[in-house]
């Protein structure tokens, strides 16, 4: 008998009940909620008079909702001016008041991006499943949990009964070999894969990404991977655990202490595929061979290398294909043919669940450094994904340095990436943005999105249009 | 949930791949607590030539007279047909709340994203897949003839075309039994109770650090 995917052992170990159609009853070890997609959640399990299962299974945080500016978040939720939001993220504190469940509220040192909370405290665990309202769950398989986004009447059936119905997905295996280049990162071989195997290539599959490449990165780097595996239609994306899972999660808040942490160090050592595993689908890919991404249309399939030229829809042999291709050249402004580096830029989102760790910020300080960000660029943002990661970066002194270069540094949340508090693009404005979606209006109502890593994006603020972020590494290191 | 076992309805035809979440209901309109409503928001940008606001008064706002839904010969559509990968992108519930809300209780397309499909069926709306090929002919005779219904019936699984042609679909049994039943999840998953409590203890001798 064949051996296991990762995936295969961690739907095992979390199987409640199977049922004659495929479908199955799966276990669910952690529930992350926000403002958004819990409200109806909450209100359907009160109708029905029902109670959480288990409390401690749940940790919930505002997010998308919260505004950046210090000036507004000084007020708490009072200092919310959009009416609309603040009686979202008021909704979140009241429901989990009530029913008991903790919450890092909008001025906890705590308060975060889930996705980034999540790993931060230890909340996510090797071996877990995890769930939220919110596709991006993908994130916390970084740490060889099953993990995957789930909409609001499924978070009431996890509230109401710690289960959810699954129908198991077939195992894909993305193995990206060798080692990678300088000032290429995880953010750049997501959007490779992407590109590779377009937005509904994952569509039913569990990507697992393994290989050379992808052990060599932080945990960092595989979070951002993992968390753009739905931009590839996958719901799940899976790292294995190794001693950079495990040194991550020791000692932070909600991980296993004393007796239990070797016990659980134990049990996560079995926490990858084994060696006989079979995927039912392959792709490789060189390390060698990824250069910088950069998107240029509206979806994330579309992208290229900062090197290279936007390409035309006369290329493309599917009809409907070509049809996407000249849409979103319009809505983009652009030109088949244009250089990438030819695009100016209106506006630098630096943030999101793909891209607020504190390596992210480090990263993109690191090439902002002693530089001034471009005359033409309106507003450049950076966005830390929690409290915490911005006291460390005040501690590092990041946050100098972005000042200093004429970002703005901001207060933690989902921000720019989608758009729901007052941080968005205006109409015709493209953004260099370390975000995950660059979908028509996801920015803002006709705002043109271009997702990039955390370095070409502060590469392009200073520049004023694409560079490629190594040029401006090897220019830095020759003085 | 409303039970849906056979519907008759007007066609509207969608033609664009991946259509996501973003597209068919914007994030502004997410800042809302309830699960209805959604609708005169529904692929507001496209449908639209203004920028629109959650709690806004839509009916005076400009049309984009382009937009298929906008057109004469679609209104009261209740089954959409759409191509592939629909409904990808963002989790949010509310696109399909959205759809029903306008009035949609079934969808036809060669194929959809994972999370909007199963957030169709706990609303009572029905993701048909199709063979490309047969969605194609489908999008050719919808805009071919102003009027053109389809007949859907869950029950038998199968599709009746205006000229009686039968289009076969497969659907999970147990979803189908929950949209034919109009079944609540979470109350069939609670008959289980005794099994989740067994399973849960178990896990907690196992791995206890997962229970603090």
């Amino acid at each position: 008998m064949a051996g296991k995917t990762l995936y295969d052992k961690l739907w095992d170990a979390h199987l409640v009940q199977e049922r004659d159609d495929g479908t199955a009853l799966i276990y669910i070890d952690r529930q992350l909620l926000h403002e958004v997609t819990s409200p109806q959640a909450f209100e359907g399990l009160k109708l029905a008079n029902r109670k959480p299962w288990r409390l401690d299974a749940n940790l919930a945080t505002p997010d998308h909702n919260v505004p950046t500016t210090l000036e507004e978040r000084k007020a708490g939720n009072d200092g919310i001016e959009d009416p609309v939001s603040k009686i979202q993220v008021v909704t979140l504190d009241e429901n989990c008041d009530h029913f008991g469940i903790t919450e890092f509220k909008i001025n906890d040192i705590r308060q975060g991006i889930v996705h980034v909370v999540g790993p931060e405290q230890g909340a996510t665990l090797p071996g877990m499943t995890v769930v939220c309202g919110d596709s991006h769950t993908a994130t916390h398989g970084a740490f060889g949990a099953l993990a995957h986004g789930i909409g609001t009447s499924e978070v009431e059936h996890v509230l109401a009964t710690q289960c959810l119905i699954q129908r198991k997905m077939k195992n894909m295996l993305v193995k990206v070999n060798g080692k990678l280049g300088k000032g290429i990162t995880g953010k750049d071989i997501v959007l490779a894969v992407i590109g590779k195997i377009g937005t509904a290539g994952g569509n039913g599959y569990a990507i697992e990404f393994g290989g050379e490449a992808i052990q060599a990165l932080s945990m960092e780097g595989r979070m951002t991977i993992c968390n753009m595996a739905i931009e590839a239609g996958a719901r799940v994306g899976l790292v294995a655990v190794d001693q950079n899972t495990i040194d991550y999660v020791k000692g932070r808040p909600f991980a296993p202490k004393g007796d239990q942490w070797a016990m659980a160090v134990a049990q996560w050592q079995d926490l990858h595929s084994d060696a006989d595993a079979v995927f039912d689908a392959v792709v490789e890919l060189e390390a060698a061979d990824i250069e910088p991404q950069v998107t240029w249309g509206n979806s994330p399939e579309m992208v290229v290398s900062v090197n290279a030229q936007v390409p035309s829809p006369a290329d493309q042999t599917d009809e409907n294909q070509k049809k996407a291709y000249t849409r979103a050249l319009e809505y983009m402004g652009l030109n088949a043919g244009q250089a990438i580096k030819d695009i100016k830029l209106d506006r630098v989102f630096i943030g999101s669940c793909t891209n607020s760790r504190i390596e992210d910020l480090r990263e993109a300080a690191a090439v902002a450094r002693g530089k001034t960000v471009a005359a033409n660029v309106k507003q450049a943002l950076v966005v830390p994904g929690s409290g915490l990661v911005k006291q460390q970066a005040e501690a590092e002194g990041l946050d100098k340095i972005f000042i200093a270069a004429g970002f703005e540094w901001r207060e933690p949340g989902c921000s720019m990436c989608l758009a729901m508090n007052a941080d968005k693009l205006g109409a015709g404005e493209h953004c260099a943005s370390t975000s995950n979606r660059n979908f028509e209006g996801r920015q803002g109502f006709g705002g043109r999105t271009h997702l990039v890593s955390p370095g070409m994006a502060a590469a392009a603020a200073i520049a004023g249009h694409f560079v490629d972020v190594r040029d401006v590494l090897n220019a830095d290191a020759a003085h | 949930m409303d039970k849906f076992t056979q519907l008759q309805g007007l066609v509207a035809p969608m033609d664009r791949a991946n259509v996501d979440t973003d597209m068919i209901i914007p994030k502004q309109f997410l800042k809302s607590i309830k699960r209805s409503g959604f609708g005169p928001n529904l692929f507001d940008e496209l449908r639209y030539l203004d920028e629109g606001q959650p709690d806004q008064d839509c009916s005076g706002r400009p049309l984009n007279p382009d937009f298929v839904l906008n057109q004469a010969r679609y209104q009261g559509a209740s089954v959409l047909l759409a191509r592939q990968n629909f409904g990808c992108g963002s989790s949010r519930e509310h696109a399909p709340w959205a759809l029903l809300d306008f009035g949609f209780r079934c969808v036809i397309a060669p194929s959809y994203a994972d999370i909007f499909y199963n957030n169709c069926f706990k609303n009572g709306i029905l993701p048909i897949v199709l063979d490309e090929a047969i969605v194609d002919s489908l999008f050719k005779e919808t805009e071919a003839a102003e009027g053109y219904q389809l007949t859907v019936d869950l029950e038998a699984k199968v599709i009746r075309t205006p000229a009686g042609r039968e289009i076969a679909f497969d659907v999970d049994d147990f979803r189908r039994h929950c949209l034919l039943n109009g079944l609540d999840d979470i109350g069939l998953t609670l008959e289980n109770a005794e099994q989740i409590k067994s399973y849960e203890a178990n896990r907690k001798a196992q791995s206890p650090w997962l229970f603090s």
